[in-house]
């Protein structure tokens, strides 16, 4: 058998990582979103509400025992990678990405989700025209997160261009945005808020603060969350304590004449895993 | 609380909004381009006391892989002739608008599943057929046979609605804190 090139290596280990984080992101929801939801649960009085939170953990114990996706809107994969300086930066790492989700969309298997924006074709393995989507940024390590995103929550993410003077609009602001989303992404949900940087730069500052584990919560984060909960939305919006599960912002630096606010919802299946790529 | 089986008659006219139900027999999937095909091509199945589910599962090898709700704000305006032809209930998620709220008055139900529950839908249910299978996996019609899932009628035959009471409570308690 003729030795493997390096480009050749490079790929396999990202294709295998790939489908590995997939398949645990898909299967089995972070630990962290299992406390956050017990928490609701025991906070919760409303028998409707209750009766929802229920559904959602004979659902998670069904999906590992079976072995099957969480939702069956298995999202679009959004892919996260660190490298290391002895790892090139080549066509392989994009390439293996591809090979680990059309993998994972047969073995899995994931709903194909990619469709051309006009004609609707779909692609048929969550693949093509710039799919998945792939952050590649220098790091300690070789790792590759996945953050599989349904449509529903995807759906009512918002960006705003504040003025510098509006910071205290912006959890007016949010609030208002998961108001009139209601029961539509899937409450309860979890806010990923993006707050300076550019206008395309907030949107992706948004997504990446969905990345950081739920727990402890700064002023703004805290501020956003008790009003959101306050709304009695519930759980898919018919009406509870808990419509947010927590709320994470990312800062970036923005211009001075700027103050972009960008929201991206996550449905309460907050899929998201993390493995290290097997290279060199 | 009440089993309710395919098809569906009267019985959905007594239902109230907030009562949990389940509900045992033939349902149909049909997400927006499925609405579509169907008022250009006709209903591929028969209509009458049919249940139609917001939903387009994963399937593989001829079973249902996992199946939960779509938001069903997106057939607000693509439902009417579906109760015209004699379907008594809508399920998915999210509720729906003022629209097919009065289109549901005296004839029908919607009734809302746990969105995101995927595999416990699953595991009641046994794909029996699939229409319009060219509009791919999400959107292509589903005959799938479900035993005893678990619902929340969300609006009633009476023009009640429990997401838009949510809603109106909602907006309230928003303009008392901003």
């Amino acid at each position: 058998m003729p030795e493997l090139t390096d480009h050749e290596r490079l790929r396999t280990a990202v294709h295998e990582a790939t489908t590995a984080a997939l398949r645990e992101a898909e299967i089995h929801l972070p630990d962290d979103v299992k406390a956050a939801l017990r928490a609701a649960y025991a906070a919760e009085d409303n028998p409707v509400a209750r009766s929802e939170l229920e559904a959602i953990f004979e659902n998670i114990k069904t999906a590992e025992e079976r072995n099957v996706p969480i939702c069956q809107d298995t999202g679009v994969p959004v892919i996260y990678i660190t490298i290391p300086p002895d790892v090139p930066f080549t066509d392989a790492i994009t390439e293996g990405v591809q090979d680990g989700v059309r993998q994972a969309t047969t073995e899995i298997p994931l709903r194909p989700n990619v469709v051309s924006p006009f004609t609707r074709e779909n692609t048929g393995d969550n693949c093509g025209m710039g799919m998945p989507a792939v952050h590649i940024t220098p790091g300690e390590t070789f790792t590759l997160t996945v953050l599989p995103k349904g449509a529903g929550s995807e759906n009512v993410s918002a960006l705003k261009m504040f003025l510098p003077s509006e910071t205290g609009k912006i959890a007016q602001f949010i609030t208002e945005m998961v108001l009139h989303a209601g029961g539509k992404p899937c409450p309860p949900v979890i806010l990923g808020i993006g707050i300076g940087s550019t206008a395309d730069g907030a949107t992706a500052l948004a997504k990446e603060a969905l990345l950081r584990p739920l727990g402890e919560m700064n002023i703004l984060e805290q501020e956003i969350y008790d009003a959101v909960n306050a709304l009695g939305i519930g759980p898919m919006g018919l009406g509870g304590k808990t419509t947010c599960l927590g709320v994470r912002i990312r800062e970036g630096g923005c211009h001075t004449a700027s103050l972009p606010v960008a929201l991206n919802v996550q449905c309460w299946a907050a899929r998201r895993a993390t493995v290290e790529v097997n290279y060199p | 609380m009440k089993n309710l089986s395919t098809p569906l008659g009267d019985e959905v006219l007594t239902l109230k909004a907030g009562e949990r139900v389940t509900l045992s027999g033939m349902i149909y999937t049909a997400r927006d381009e499925a609405h579509l095909r169907m008022q250009e091509e006709g209903i591929p199945f028969d209509p009458k006391g049919a249940v139609v589910y917001h939903c387009g599962p994963v399937v593989k090898d001829n079973k249902i892989i996992a199946a939960g709700p779509t938001t069903s704000a997106r057939m607000n305006e693509l439902s009417g002739f579906l109760f015209d032809a004699g379907v008594r209930a809508l399920i998915g998620k999210g509720g729906m608008g003022d629209i097919v709220r009065e289109e549901l008055r005296g004839r029908g139900v919607y009734l809302a599943f746990t969105g995101g529950c995927a595999a416990l839908a699953a595991s009641r249910m046994t794909l029996k057929g699939v229409f319009f299978e060219d509009l791919g996996m999400p959107e292509a019609v589903w005959a799938i046979e479900c035993r005893e899932l678990p619902l929340t009628v969300a609006i009633d035959a009476e023009g009640n609605d429990l997401f838009r009471d949510v809603r109106m409570r909602s907006d309230k308690i928003f303009h008392k804190i901003f």
